[in-house]
This record gives structure tokens, sequence and C-alpha cells, in this order.
């Protein structure tokens, strides 16, 4: 089994994010960069899933310098190489953007054995758009297997077989089934991700990361970045501060004057 | 999580440490803080908090990386167990005493005694006490009466342990025990696997604090220890317990140092945010001075176990300075979370605010691997020798 797994670097989920004056870009200086927390459950499944069926786990970036963290907390965790995809031309790239770059640098992968299975978070705390697993999988023309809780691989031998998830819905969940190679994303629910051990670390500075610039995969500038971009930020205005609560006293008619309070909300 | 910026800047060897040193803090944020007042209230212990960091590799750091040990210099292991000691004592207690309790057999254990055993004490999954003490035996520890006799290809062990960190719940116990009644020179060391029949543990010790560790009596009733866990030489056992104290001792001194640093965090947070007559009570002159004086004396505590196990990894004799380091670091702790109780004020004796744990915790260190009084001894001994 070759797993490719795509994490992204994203602002630290806790702190307060603010956009980039000059061109209403995520101001990524101002907060303290961290692995997107759901790609942590990604590389956990899939090196889990090494773990079962052998191969090998690669993880493939896209993000500026400072997202080698990322890529060496991927390695840190277990994961064997990595594949960064670095280029001033990629800041400000939309989702479409995003999926055309990973889909690129998977193709590269054709060469040296392709790949069985592309696993990534279904979202990422930042833009919480949960499209580019989507999308990717239509780029490559593979099937899909989105916000899986549980994933489980029956592998041919000889390369092939078959992935089977359980897909999270609003009220329960759907059994999914599809060929490999596909392509799945993971919720928190799936497992409890590994800390990075001492040894880990030590030997995640010996393991390679190829980085790959937009020419190297083929991809033309004009086609991701602030240029490419399908939609822009046009202006922005930072959330008003949360106004103070109604206070309810209760003088005998209180259940009414929540019921009044719900209403007035559309709750009830 | 947020990430924080660690209070204390550290002098560390190389890159390795540093990463070492981010990793335990992530540990400490995510897997002890959240932890530490709950468990410590309900006198639970956190097993599942030793395997986390045992599968981290924080089980072994001072060992050889042949036998799946960190390879770390003692002044890199010990800052880790520090930084464990800002949130949670009983858990860095708990390492030092695993630690030690790895340490016969890593030092005085033949080639193949180690190769057998020592990656599984030291990978992760395991935990170890350290038998020495008993009930009549404390300071005076040549005096045990803990019996060993051989009988064919065994030893068979009759007495009573007493203090046991883990007791009860370790997976091996590092025991010493008398095979001759030549005093000190009749004590050796048998590596014992705890489900051994005939070992059994007391209910465990109603403590001040470190209520989060298990503190018991180890029963031996005729337990029948196999020859080949006997550790160097039958009558060696006293040496190798000493040798294993000075170790175990910096250990204590690195949790004192961490267990002030704690309060002096939690004191220096609190009289920052705390206002009185209209200011923040820190800008008071009183209050400034007070914890001025709590971080120098940590600085200070720092700086004597560091340099004790800076001479340790270089080879040099170091037994003097890690019983001063022992005796500065544990009457520091003690004095320092008293203060910071002080800066709280009421606030400081509930427990709401972790101070009052910190300072029944400083207290137990004053009195663990030789009494504060027991360190005046061995240090009075070692500059009437010249040593």
């Amino acid at each position: 089994m070759n797993i490719v797994v795509c994490v992204k670097q994203v602002p630290d989920t806790w702190s307060e994010k603010r956009l980039n004056d000059e061109d209403n870009t995520l101001d990524r200086a101002a907060t303290d960069p961290v692995m997107n927390e759901m790609d942590e459950y990604a590389v956990e499944e899939a090196l889990r899933i090494k773990e079962m069926h052998g191969g090998e786990v690669t993880v493939l970036c896209m993000g500026p310098d400072a997202a080698t963290e990322t890529v060496r907390k991927s390695l840190s965790m277990g994961v064997d190489k990595a594949i960064h995809v670095l280029d001033e031309g990629l800041h400000g790239s939309d989702a479409l953007a995003t999926s055309l770059v990973l889909s690129a640098a998977l193709g590269t992968l054709a060469d040296s054995g392709g790949f069985d299975l592309v696993v990534l978070g279904s979202e990422s705390s930042d833009a919480r758009m949960s499209v580019v697993p989507a999308m990717l999988a239509e780029r490559l023309g593979l099937p899909q297997l989105t916000f899986a809780k549980e994933v489980s691989i029956d592998a041919a031998d000889g390369g092939g077989g078959t992935v089977t998830i359980k897909r999270l819905t609003d009220d329960g969940y759907q059994v999914i089934e599809a060929s490999l190679p596909a392509v799945v994303s993971v919720v928190e629910k799936i497992n409890e991700p590994r800390y990075p051990s001492f040894k880990g670390i030590m030997a995640a500075k010996k393991k390679p990361v190829d980085t790959k610039s937009l020419a190297d995969l083929g991809v033309e500038s004009a086609d991701v970045g602030l240029g490419g971009a399908w939609s822009a930020v046009e202006s922005f205005e930072t959330a008003p501060p949360r106004q103070a609560g109604t206070i309810v006293t209760d003088e005998g008619d209180g259940a009414s004057k929540l019921a009044e309070f719900l209403a007035s909300k559309k709750f009830i | 999580m947020p990430a924080t910026t660690p209070s204390v800047e550290r002098q560390l060897p190389s890159e390795e440490a540093a990463a070492l040193l981010d990793l335990t803090r992530e540990l400490v944020r995510q897997e002890l803080t959240p932890k530490a007042a709950t468990y410590e209230a309900e006198s639970r212990v956190p097993r599942e908090v030793f395997r986390t960091l045992g599968k981290a590799g924080l089980l072994g750091l001072p060992y050889p990386e042949q036998y799946g040990g960190g390879g770390q210099p003692f002044e890199v292991y010990l800052q880790v167990v520090e930084e464990l000691a800002t949130v949670w004592a009983s858990v860095a207690e708990g390492v030092s005493v695993h630690t030690l309790a790895c340490f016969p057999l890593a030092t005085f254990g033949s080639e193949q005694q180690r190769e057998r055993w020592l990656p599984d004490m030291i990978g992760g999954e395991l935990l170890g006490a350290y038998c020495l003490s008993e009930p009549q035996s404390g300071s005076d520890a040549a005096a045990m009466t803990t019996k060993a006799v051989r009988d064919g290809d065994d030893y068979v062990v009759n007495g009573t342990k007493a203090w046991i960190t883990h007791g009860g719940e370790a997976d091996f116990y590092a025991l010493m025990c008398r095979t001759s009644d030549d005093g000190s020179r009749g004590i050796s060391c048998l590596l014992t696997p705890g489900d051994t029949p005939g070992l059994s543990a007391g209910e465990p010790e109603k403590k001040m604090g470190f209520k989060g560790s298990t503190t018991a009596q180890m029963h031996f009733d005729d337990a029948r220890i196999p020859a080949d866990r006997l550790m160097g030489e039958e009558g060696q056992g006293f040496r190798i317990a000493l040798a294993a104290l000075d170790g175990g001792r910096l250990g204590i001194a690195a949790c004192a140092v961490g267990v002030a640093q704690g309060a002096l965090d939690a004191a220096l947070a609190y009289a920052k945010e705390r206002e009185q007559f209209g200011r923040p009570i820190l800008e008071f002159q009183g209050l400034s001075f007070m914890v001025a004086d709590m971080a120098t004396q940590i600085e200070a505590a720092r700086a004597l176990y560091l340099e004790a196990a800076r001479r340790r990894d270089r080879g040099q004799s170091f037994g003097k300075q890690a019983a001063m380091a022992k005796l500065f670091c544990s009457d520091m702790a003690m004095r320092v979370t008293t203060d910071a109780v002080q800066v709280l004020g009421g606030y400081g004796y509930v427990e709401d605010y972790p101070v009052e744990r910190f300072m029944r915790e400083a207290k137990a260190l004053q009195i663990v691997e030789g009494t504060n009084q027991i360190q005046r001894l061995v240090i009075g001994r070692h500059l009437a020798q010249g040593t």
C-alpha cells in the first residue's frame, strides 16, 4: 500500500485570526502556525493502515516556507517521506487551485510506483470549506469517500483492492465501498493521533523531503495564487464584540418569558 | 491548545535536546495539565500517562540507544523531569523512580542480562520500582533485614520493604536484600519481576501530597527469584544502591526545582492580575521583593543540580554535589512554595489554585531519597575525607 496524506499548515486554531490590509489574505505572520488538527487524524489513519498492510506513507504539503514545521511533524509521527510544494506564486490560492496543485503533485508519483490511497482531513480549521478532498478526487478521476469515521482496506495481491468507509452523516453513517486507488477524507472521530516520539523526531531529520515548484509540476502560475482565484475578498470587518446577554428575572412568569425570548429568535 | 512560551530559558547541549524539551512541554500541556489537579484530589494513579510518556521515549532517557534508550546526558534527562514537575510532581517523581530502578541492571548487569531485560524495561510499556527502605531501616539502610537465601537456581526472599513508590503497580522491582550477615557488605541486588509468587503489596499509604503516586509496603513471603536475576555480585548490593541513589537524588533535585518553578509561575501570574488599593499587588515592593527572592533561589538551585549532572556526564565524581543539590533544591522548594501560598493569600490556601498542592509536594522532597539530614551527613563525610 502506498498512501499519500495531504496536510496543511494553518494559523493556531485557538488564536484570533486577521487578514492583511494589502491583499485581504490571511495574515500568517500574526499567529503561530500549527499543523491543521484534522490532518493529524489523517496522518494517524495512514500510519495505522501501513502498520496493518505494509507499504509506505508519503506526506504532501502545499504551503510557504514555514510549513516545513508541519512536514517535519508528520515525519516525526512516522511518515516515511515528504513532498513540499513551495512557490511564491501559490500565495492566495483558492480551493480550486489547491486541488489542481495537489493533483499535479500526485501525478508526479506515477514514476515511483504511484499511490493506492490518498487521505486528507475533512476540513482545514482556517478556511473550513471541506471541498478540497472532493475536488481532488474529481481532478484525479478517482472515487471520493468523504467524512470517514472508520476506514478498512481489503488489499488485493499485486495492487488494487477495495476501501470501505463509514461516512459520518447528520443522523448516522453510510457504508461506502470503492475500488483502489481512491481519495478518502477523515473526521476526528476516526482515531486518536499519536505524539511524535523522541526517536521519531530524531529520525525525521534524516527522512527525504522533495521540494517542488510550480514549474516542476507543470502548473501555470496564472491558474493559481491570488490572480488565478475564482473569488476575491473585496473588504472585511472584524466581528463585533459579543453583546451582553439578556437576564430574565423569574417573577412567577419566568417560563413564559423564556419561551417568548426563544420565539423572538425563531428557536421555537 | 495555544502554544505557550516556556517560562525557563534553558541551556541545552544539542538541537536534539531542544527538540526533546519541546516534546516534553507539549506532553505537559496536553496530557499532564488537564489531569493533575483532579487526579491528585481523587488519589488516582495516572498509569496511562506513563504509557504515553513511555511511547514518546521519556522512560529511558539516560540509557544507551543500543538498548532502546534515549542516549541523553543526565543534564538533559533531568531538565525533562523538571518540566514535568512544574505541573505534576507525582509524574515527574515517577519518571525519576523508574529511571532509578533501571540503573542497577544498566550499570551493574552483565551484557547478557542487559540484552535480555533492559529494552523492555526502558521501552515505555513497563514501570519500575526501587526497594531499599524497610519499616525499621530508613536512613540506616544497611540495617535491613529482608533476607534472600540461595536454594538451587533461586533465591528465596522473606521480609518487608517500605515506602515503595509504584508499590503493587510496578512491573519490576530493584530489590536490595540481605544475602549474608556481613553488614553493608552482606547486601545484594535482585531484579524482581512484579508477578513473582509470594510478592504482595500492602495498603497504599495515605499521604499528605503526591496522592497521584502510590506508596506501599512490599511483602516478600517465600518469594522465589531466579538467581540469574542477581545484579553484579553477591554482597555488591549496598554499593549499587548508593550509586543508584546519587543519580536518584539529582532526580529529586530536578523535581524540586520544577515544583518551585510551577509555584513561582502561578504566584507571578496571580500577582500581576490581582489588584488591591487600585493597582496590581506585584507593584507593591513587599510582594515584588518576595517573588524576586523566589526567582533567584530557583535559578541558584537549578544551576547547582545542573552542575552536579554535568560532572556526572563528564565522568567525574558527583556524589557530594548530588547530595548538595538534593538538600539545597528541596529546602529551596519548601521555602518558595510556602511563599507562593503567601502571595496568593487566602486563595493560596484553597484547592482552586495549585500552590497549596505544590507546598505539600515540596515537603516530601525534603524526606525522600535520603532525608536532608542524611544529605548533610553525606556532604560532611565527603568534606572530612577530602573527596
